[in-house]
Formats: structure tokens, C-alpha cells, sequence
């Protein structure tokens, strides 16, 4: 069973969630989607076990059979070809992989190359299955290793914990894209009520069963709460702005293991999305 | 010789974005003839300065008179050989009376793209 926790906007608290429902969990599998900036791991600072480079195919030109008809360069829907001085110009980082421009090319100039772009690393840290994607810097989507990651998830009965990327872009998609249930991280602010609405829509379209996860709570207004009543969204759980909880986590220690009452909120909520998705 | 400046929808500002400026502003310095060519590449998903310095070689300019530009952009225009000055004014008649004077310098702060990440 993959849970996704995901959230508008980083810094809202989806790796705190993440890590902790893991770690809740007698058993479990953490997975970090979050490729441009994978911080999981501070948290659980796992034993590596072993590591999977990412590559994909870049095009490779052959000058001396390229005729400069630049089909390939106007094929290119990414703008990862220019055509100067009547050859095609690469700009790997720009580049999608589609593979486009080597079928269009008919001087069969142009060639698979392969190019790492990033890495998977596998860990353990005691119950917890630790694996950390990790895109490498310049590069323009870090779907290839969120793909690459999805390939190791094997055991379906298994409690995997997904901790998506922020935003609802690309990557986010990839990464709830065979979520069994969507945790949604929200702050109560407008700004964060706005992000919120940002993952809501994108759950909507993915159709996913999903519940809301109340962050940084303090007494008074808070409008992600609202905008859930407003719109009959599921509140799993509402997480204070806590000094104690804010001391735990930016030490890079995992609350579930150091403090009883972050111990019992995280089992609670992990008992209660159980229980959603398997009605 | 030819040259290009990003310009606003007013035609007469510079835009300060390059790769998603709304058109440039192609003006022959001899024949002092101008057009505004819409950029095709502003509403581009990722790789607007490419494809905009794309259109900028395509049209056979000799320089490009812009307040920045990004490294993408700045290695098709050069590998294009299309030289690249800097603007110091708002207008683009300030600009290229300037660059007709020797007044401009070459643009040489390249940045590495803002890629969805601001900037503007």
C-alpha cells in the first residue's frame, strides 16, 4: 500500500509527516520523491545498503552524416535543440528524452547516448526501508529517477510512506501516480490555503482518496481549515505550532521516537489513514 | 547591420527578460528600417531563451542590445556569432543611439536561467 503525502509548497511539513508515519509504522518503506532536494534521510540517517546510478538517452550527433535539414531542431517541443550554422546545437539539460528527434532525423545522424542523471540510494534504518532519490544538479526533471524507484517497490502488502516533491507539477504527478490514498500538508495561512487548493485540484484529477493534514496550527483563524469545511475535505489531523515538535525536527530527529505525545498523534493518524483506504 | 532588443506589448520599454520578453524590436541601423517580431517562445514551458535566440539567428541579426540574458540564450546567440551588449536605458530609441555612439558594453553577466524560479 503507497501512501503519498504531498503539499502546494515546500516547507509546509510533508517530510515530517512522511518520516513519522514511517516511523510509526512496525514496518515500512520510506521513499523520497523529493529529488531535487531529498532530506529524508537526515532523519533516519540509514545504513546504505547499495546505490542505482539513473541514466537516459541524450541524442548524439554523427556531423559528418547530418545534411542540416533540421527536422530535429523543429521537432524539438522543449527547445533542447537550436540550429546554428546549419547543425543541430544540444542542450542536454534541456533535454526530455522523448527520443523524437533520432526517429525524425533521416540521415540516421543522430544516435541514443546515455547520461546520468541522477542516483537512488537504498537504505535501512532499524523497521524502516530508506530509499532516497537523488537528481543531480542543472538537470530539468527528476521524473526518470521517481520512475527508477517506483521499479524497486515490489511487496504490495507493504506500508510504503511517499514523500512527494512541492507543487503540483511533473513530479508530483510521477509521484502519486500509484498512490493507494493522498495525505495533503497544509498551513493556515492564505498563502498556504492557496497551495492547498493547488494539490486539492490535483488529487481531484487523479481521482485519489485523500485527507488533510493540518500543520502549524496556533489558536485563532486558521483558513486551510475553513477551506476544508468550505469544501467537505476530510481532516485527518491538525499538528500544533509547537516549540518542542520544532526543537525535535530541526535537529533532525524523528518526534515518534523522542516524544510520547508526538508518538501517540503520529500512530493515531497512520491508524486512521489505514482505516480510509481500506473503506 | 541588425540588431534586436526585447521590448513591452508599448513597444518602446525593454522588456527585462530576453528568453520571454512579448517581441523584439529588429532594427537595421543603415536603412534605419524596424519590425516587431512577437516571440514565439514566451509562452514556452522551459527552453524560451533558446528558442527565442533561435528566432534572434534565424533573422539573421548582428547584435543583440538586451538588460540580461541567460546561458542558454547567450551560447546560441554566440555560437551564432551574434554579439551581445547590455542596455543602460528604459527606451529602446535611448538604446541605440547609445550603441551608435560605442556607448554600450558587452554584455558579459550571463545568468544561469531562472527556470520557473522568478526573476521577474
Amino acid at each position: 500500500m503507497k501512501i503519498a503525502v504531498l503539499s502546494g509548497k515546500g516547507g509546509t511539513g510533508k517530510t515530517l509527516v512522511s518520516v513519522n508515519l514511517a516511523a510509526a509504522a512496525s514496518k515500512s518503506t520510506y521513499v523520497d520523491c523529493d529529488v531535487e532536494e531529498p532530506n529524508g534521510h537526515l532523519f533516519f540517517k540509514p545504513e546504505k545498503l547499495k546505490e542505482k546510478p539513473v541514466k537516459v538517452s541524450i541524442p548524439s550527433l554523427d556531423e559528418n552524416l547530418c545534411s542540416g535539414c533540421r527536422k530535429c531542431v523543429d521537432f524539438c517541443k522543449f527547445n533542447a535543440l537550436a540550429f546554428i550554422n546549419n547543425k543541430p546545437m544540444l542542450f542536454e539539460e534541456v533535454c526530455h528524452s522523448c527520443g523524437g528527434c533520432i526517429l525524425f532525423c533521416p540521415q540516421k545522424a543522430l544516435s541514443e547516448k546515455s547520461k546520468k542523471v541522477g542516483k537512488v540510494e537504498f537504505g535501512k534504518a532499524k523497521d524502516v526501508n530508506v530509499i532516497t532519490g537523488i537528481m543531480n544538479l542543472g538537470e530539468a526533471s527528476g521524473i526518470p529517477i521517481i520512475s527508477e524507484m517506483f521499479k524497486s517497490l515490489k511487496d504490495k502488502d507493504e506500508l510504503i510512506i511517499l514523500d512527494c516533491p512541492p507543487g503540483s507539477g511533473c513530479m508530483a504527478m510521477e509521484s502519486i501516480k500509484y498512490a493507494d490514498y493522498c495525505v495533503l500538508v497544509a498551513e493556515p495561512t492564505l498563502f498556504g490555503t492557496h497551495n492547498l487548493n493547488m494539490v486539492y485540484e490535483l488529487v481531484k484529477i487523479f481521482n485519489k482518496p485523500f485527507g488533510v493534514v493540518l500543520n502549524k496550527c496556533v489558536e485563532g483563524e486558521n483558513l486551510s481549515e475553513e477551506f476544508c469545511k468550505g469544501h467537505s475535505m476530510p481532516i485527518l489531523e491538525s499538528i500544533p505550532f509547537d516549540y518542542e515538535l520544532g526543537g525535535i525536527n530541526s535537529n533532525g530527529r524523528i518526534a515518534t521516537f523522542e516524544s510520547n505525545k508526538y508518538s501517540v498523534l503520529f500512530s493515531k493518524l497512520l491508524k486512521k489513514i489505514l482505516k480510509e483506504v481500506h473503506i | 547591420m541588425k540588431i534586436a532588443i526585447p521590448v513591452n506589448e508599448d513597444k518602446t520599454t525593454i522588456c527585462p527578460s530576453f528568453g520571454r520578453t512579448p517581441m523584439f524590436l529588429i532594427y537595421d541601423i543603415e536603412t534605419q528600417n524596424q519590425v516587431f517580431l512577437d516571440n514565439s517562445a514566451v509562452a514556452s514551458q522551459g527552453g524560451a531563451g533558446i528558442k527565442a535566440a533561435q528566432s534572434i539567428v534565424d533573422n539573421k541579426v548582428d547584435a543583440v542590445l538586451t538588460p540580461r540574458c541567460g546561458e542558454n540564450a547567450a551560447n546560441v546567440l554566440i555560437a551564432g556569432n551574434i554579439k551581445v551588449y547590455k542596455t543602460t536605458f528604459n527606451t529602446t530609441k535611448e538604446n541605440i543611439d547609445a550603441f551608435n555612439e560605442n556607448k554600450l558594453q558587452i554584455l558579459d553577466d550571463v545568468h544561469p536561467g531562472f527556470h520557473n524560479h522568478g526573476g521577474m
